[in-house]
Parts: structure tokens; C-alpha cells; sequence
């Protein structure tokens, strides 16, 4: 199986028997309208981000409960096997696609974007990508241009940050009755 | 099995325009001062958990329609990142705390996936054997409370007797009710105990009797089959469009089911049929976790058979980087004693790479997305929930109910909002 056709294919992965599309960011839409109308992929089963932000070093998830807690850049041991190959950008977003049809397929596809890069929403393509943007935008922080409704979703409306990013700490609110208020 | 022909459901589509989520009241109706705000939740006794519904009414009916969730988002995600692999096991099951063996099982076969370890034949099957005794759990917790929500209330009080044994079971394999943690990457934590095949074969035999009693309970009750028939229709094209998946998406006429089409675990092996229905309506969503529960009951007596065949054999794999050693081998191995610090203290490494598996959950397509950069922490975990898509489907599944059955049609997407905000 061989996805040439799709506009804007900058390359393509197989590990772990998945498949990855890497697609120009400009161009997402128009490769999902082609994947869904060309391949059949029907379905939008789900659209996440992962923050890369540290990918190589120490973790940098920052420490667990309170200030004083443990400190999660603390070397192990064993520390990595081999320091992770390099990533292109900071923020990887992952639309993971399904065909409901007779020959069914899962494909993943994904853009690289950098801190503040909007990339277009395909909420024109499935209209389920709605609330699963609106979930990355709360969480990473991710614009989604066209996007009909993007307000946060899980986070208070009000809240600060967005708490899946890597330099946002673990426990960054205060725990009220402890000492350290 | 019902296989009905497919009939226009409605013209068209229903997905309001522009946002798919968010009903809004017609501009004509809105300059008229007869359109009341109610809010739905997220305290209240007839929503489903802490779901907020901000609904428009025009009279009794529905005009406008917004979900909002969140009440119940507890940042799974991010406090995985900080666990290392092993001890993060137990928290996928609180995420869908009513089909809490399901998630844990497809956390576990993510990092299974990336680790690339062989898992027991005994293992995979107690975990088929498990994860089917917790469909049926989930969809009595289901049929009880909409029914309940219709006011059926006995149904209630003979769905969670039902339950009661399923968690018995639980109880004898891992020592909890709920939220078991039994799956664990290489297999699972203790070995089935003697005597479980047997208990489990009793429950399978009283079973399928009460899905019958239920059935004889609802089915010739005219008021349910009033408030149920025709109601909520979701037609093929938008459940798709939408999303939707598990038997949500079977109501609407979709033959689509993961353990038939892309099986996992060896669901290629056993035999069942998949139940579809094709009105969309709230009484075929019903119709569909009815059949369900009889395949489940067909599918845990397999896998009980072929679980005494295999007694036994190993129930984890022999991968001493992985899973803790045996316990008794600590008073007289040195090296059983260093394995056994180092996966506990600092857990064990994961290869690098990104995955995504799914399985097919009581509510549908339940996803796990993993990012490991090799240590012994996961980069990222993410859970594509059946609940949050099945949400994003009320705003169309109301239009032109009355808001008497307003819970009725939500309740029938099944969500769980422990899963819908993680």
C-alpha cells in the first residue's frame, strides 16, 4: 500500500506495523480531503499532540506533588539506552484515520509544527476533529485555523497554560493545607 | 441475529452547521422571548455523571443544545508521564472507571507493542475471558440506569444484582472489585485462581435467563417502548461522520465491530456474532447491548473451555527485564533479587517509538497512543475515548426531542464522563 498521491507527503514511516504519513502542514487539509475521498477513510478516529520539548535529555516533566517532592530530572541508573533520534519540530500532531469498509485500515497522519504555529483545522473534512482540536488546543496549546469553535473543552475557561506541555509542571497549583502555601 | 435492511433513517444530514457539537436555536424562534435557558448538570440526578447540558427550550421541546465536559478531568495523561511504565498501569482503569478492564488491557498491549514481548497463550485468553465478563458489567450498569432514567427503578435493583457476581469474580482473580490492575505488561499478575473457571462457568449459565427477564420486563412495557422507539435517531452517514463507534454506531446500521474486523488478542479464534441494528433510535442502541450481552456470555464460555485445557501453563512471560520474578525466588536468587529492585525502583526501559492501539471497549473503539523515548517513563499517553466522540454526537441526536426525553437520548450514547475528560 502506498500513499505517493497524497498532496504535500513529505515522508512516510512504518514502525511497529503503522503507518505514518509526515504531511506539510500547509497542506493537511487537502491531504485528508484526498485520503478520505481517494482512500476511504471514512472515519477520524482520533487527532493528539505530543509535546518534544526536552526529547533527548533528562525528562523535564518537572517534580511530582509540591516543590520539595521528587525531582523528576534526577539521573537514573540506567539513564537511556541511546539518546532518541532528533525531531523535526517541537509539537507533533497525529491524526489517526480509519476505513470502515471491507478493507480495513488505520493510518496515521502527521504534522510537525513549532511553539505558536497554527496549523489548519479538518473539521471541514470529519466533522468529529471538533472536539478532539478543541482537546489539543486546551492541552498543547495548538491553533487550529477555521477551526468553528476553538475554546478550551476539559480546562476552565479561564485557565492558564496548557497543562500537557512539557515545561508545564506536575502539581503547579498550590496544595492547599500543606505547609507551603 | 437481526441483520435488518437498511432504511432511510431522515433526509439528509442533521449535523448542525457550522459547529457539529453545538445545536443552535433558529434565529427566528430566538427574537421571540419564549425560548428558556435551562441548565442540565453537572449536579443533577437524572444526568448521566457530571455532564452539563445547556439546553434551549421552546416549550417542551428541544430548540438548542450544548454539551460541556470536564467536571471530571483529572490529568491521567500528564500524571502518566511521571510513573514509570509499570506503575502506570493502574491508572487506565479509573480513566473509564465502568469498563475499567478494557482500558487496562489497551494500555498494556500498547506497551506490549513496543516492547515486542510474547505474551502467554493462557494470559491472552484470561484476558479475553475478563475482558468480556466486563462488557457484560458495563452494559448492566447501562441498561440499569436508563432504565432508571426512564423510571423503571426494579430494573435497577436486578441489573446490579447481576452485576454483583461479575465483581465476585473480579474479587477472586485480583483481589478488588473494580479497578482490578490484573493485566500487567507480559501477561497477568497472579495466575487464575482454582475454582474461577468453574464460578464463571455458573455465572454463564444464569445469565443469558436474565437477559431474557430483562428483556420480558422492557420489551412488552408499552411506556418504555413509547420513550424509546423512534427517538434519537442517528442515521449512517453522521454516526460515521461523527465518529461514533461501538454500539452506538451498530444501532445505525454499521456491521462494524474490531474484534471481527481488525481482531486483537485471539478474538480471530473464538466464535460470535456481531448484533446490527438499523433504526439509530434509543431502542436500538437498547436492542444492541442486549444482543451484546448474550455474544459475551457465548464468547467467556470459549475461553473458559480453552482456559482448563491450558491449566497450568505459564500466565506471564519469562522476561526477567520486564516482570517482577517469582516471589519465593527473592529468599534464594541473588539476580531474582536485583531484577526485582531495579523494576521496582526505577521500572524497566521501553524502546523508542510511537504507537496506537485499539480495542474494542463496551463502548466502542477505546485507544491508547504511546510516545516512549526509550527510558523508563512514557513520553506521552494519550486515550482516544468512545465517550468523548459518542458526546460530540448529542447535539445531534436531540433535535426535535422533547426535553422529557432529553436524558433518555444521552444516556442511550452510553458515555462515561470518567473516560469522555480523562
Amino acid at each position: 500500500m502506498t500513499y505517493a498521491g497524497v498532496p504535500g507527503l513529505v515522508e512516510t514511516h512504518e514502525t511497529y506495523g503503522e503507518t505514518t504519513l509526515v504531511v506539510d502542514p500547509a497542506r493537511l487539509v487537502e491531504a485528508c480531503s484526498y485520503l478520505r475521498d481517494e482512500e476511504g477513510f471514512n472515519v477520524l478516529s482520533d487527532v493528539t499532540s505530543t509535546d518534544y520539548l526536552g526529547w533527548g535529555e533528562q525528562g523535564v516533566a518537572g517534580y511530582i506533588g509540591t516543590a520539595s517532592g521528587n525531582d523528576l530530572n534526577e539521573p537514573g541508573s540506567q539513564g537511556l539506552a541511546r539518546l532518541p533520534d532528533p525531531k523535526p519540530k517541537r509539537f507533533s500532531v497525529s491524526h489517526h484515520l480509519l476505513r470502515v469498509s471491507e478493507r480495513p485500515a488505520r493510518l496515521r497522519v502527521q504534522v510537525w509544527l513549532d511553539d505558536g504555529e497554527p496549523v489548519a483545522s479538518v473539521v471541514p473534512v470529519w466533522p468529529a476533529a471538533d472536539w478532539l482540536e478543541r482537546e489539543v488546543w486546551d492541552m498543547m496549546g495548538i491553533r487550529f485555523d477555521g477551526h468553528p469553535n476553538l475554546v478550551r473543552i476539559l480546562m476552565d475557561e479561564d485557565w492558564e497554560g496548557h497543562p500537557l506541555r512539557k515545561d508545564y509542571p506536575l502539581g503547579g497549583e498550590p496544595v492547599r493545607f500543606s505547609d507551603e502555601d | 441475529m437481526a441483520v435488518v435492511a437498511r432504511k432511510q433513517i431522515y433526509e439528509g444530514s442533521r449535523i448542525p452547521h457550522p459547529v457539529p457539537t453545538i445545536l443552535e436555536v433558529d434565529p427566528e424562534k430566538h427574537d421571540l422571548e419564549d425560548i428558556l435557558r435551562v441548565n442540565f448538570g453537572p449536579n443533577h440526578p437524572s444526568t448521566h455523571g457530571v455532564l452539563r447540558l445547556v439546553v434551549d427550550l421552546d416549550g417542551e421541546s428541544v430548540a438548542g443544545i450544548r454539551a460541556v465536559i470536564g467536571y471530571l478531568h483529572t490529568g491521567f495523561e500528564k500524571n502518566m508521564e511521571a510513573k514509570s511504565w509499570w506503575k502506570s498501569v493502574t491508572y487506565p482503569a479509573r480513566v473509564d472507571y465502568v469498563s475499567f478492564q478494557a482500558n487496562e488491557l489497551v494500555y498494556v498491549l500498547a506497551v506490549e507493542k513496543l516492547l515486542g514481548i510474547e505474551v502467554p497463550r493462557r494470559a491472552t485468553w484470561a484476558r479475553m475471558a475478563l475482558t468480556e465478563l466486563t462488557r457484560i458489567h458495563s452494559h448492566l450498569i447501562w441498561l440499569g440506569t436508563s432504565a432508571l432514567e426512564l423510571g423503571a427503578i426494579s430494573l435497577l435493583w436486578y441489573t446490579f444484582d447481576d452485576r454483583d457476581v461479575i465483581l465476585d469474580l473480579f474479587e477472586m482473580v485480583g483481589g478488588a472489585r473494580m479497578h482490578t490492575r490484573y493485566f500487567q505488561v507480559g501477561g497477568l499478575a497472579e495466575d487464575l485462581p482454582p475454582g474461577f473457571t468453574a464460578e464463571a462457568r455458573k455465572f454463564c449459565d444464569a445469565m443469558p435467563k436474565s437477559v431474557d427477564e430483562y428483556e420480558a420486563i422492557l420489551d412488552r412495557n408499552a411506556i418504555w417502548l413509547e420513550r424509546t422507539r423512534g427517538i434519537g435517531l442517528l442515521s449512517t452517514d453522521d454516526a460515521l461522520a461523527l465518529a461514533q463507534s461501538g454500539p452506538v454506531l451498530r444501532a445505525s446500521g454499521v456491521n462494524w465491530d474490531l474484534r471481527k474486523a481488525m481482531p486483537y488478542l485471539a478474538y480471530d479464534e473464538v466464535e460470535f456474532d456481531v448484533p446490527v441494528y438499523s433504526n439509530g433510535d434509543v431502542y436500538d442502541r437498547y436492542k444492541v447491548h442486549m444482543d451484546e450481552m448474550r455474544e459475551s456470555v457465548r464468547i467467556v464460555r470459549q475461553c473458559l473451555d480453552r482456559l482448563d485445557e491450558m491449566e497450568g501453563e505459564a500466565w506471564v512471560a519469562d522476561d526477567r527485564k520486564v516482570v517482577l520474578p517469582p516471589r519465593h525466588e527473592l529468599h534464594t536468587s541473588m539476580e531474582s533479587l536485583i531484577h526485582h529492585f531495579k523494576i521496582v525502583t526505577e521500572g524497566y526501559t521501553v524502546p523508542e517509538g510511537e504507537v496506537y492501539v485499539v480495542i474494542e471497549s463496551p463502548r466502542g473503539e477505546a485507544g491508547c497512543y504511546l510516545v516512549s523515548d526509550g527510558g523508563p517513563r512514557p513520553w506521552r499517553v494519550h486515550f482516544r475515548a468512545p465517550s468523548l466522540a459518542a458526546l460530540q454526537a448529542t447535539a445531534t441526536v436531540v433535535q426535535n426531542c422533547l426535553v422529557a426525553d432529553l436524558v433518555a437520548v444521552a444516556g442511550s450514547l452510553d458515555p462515561v464522563m470518567g473516560d469522555a475528560d480523562r
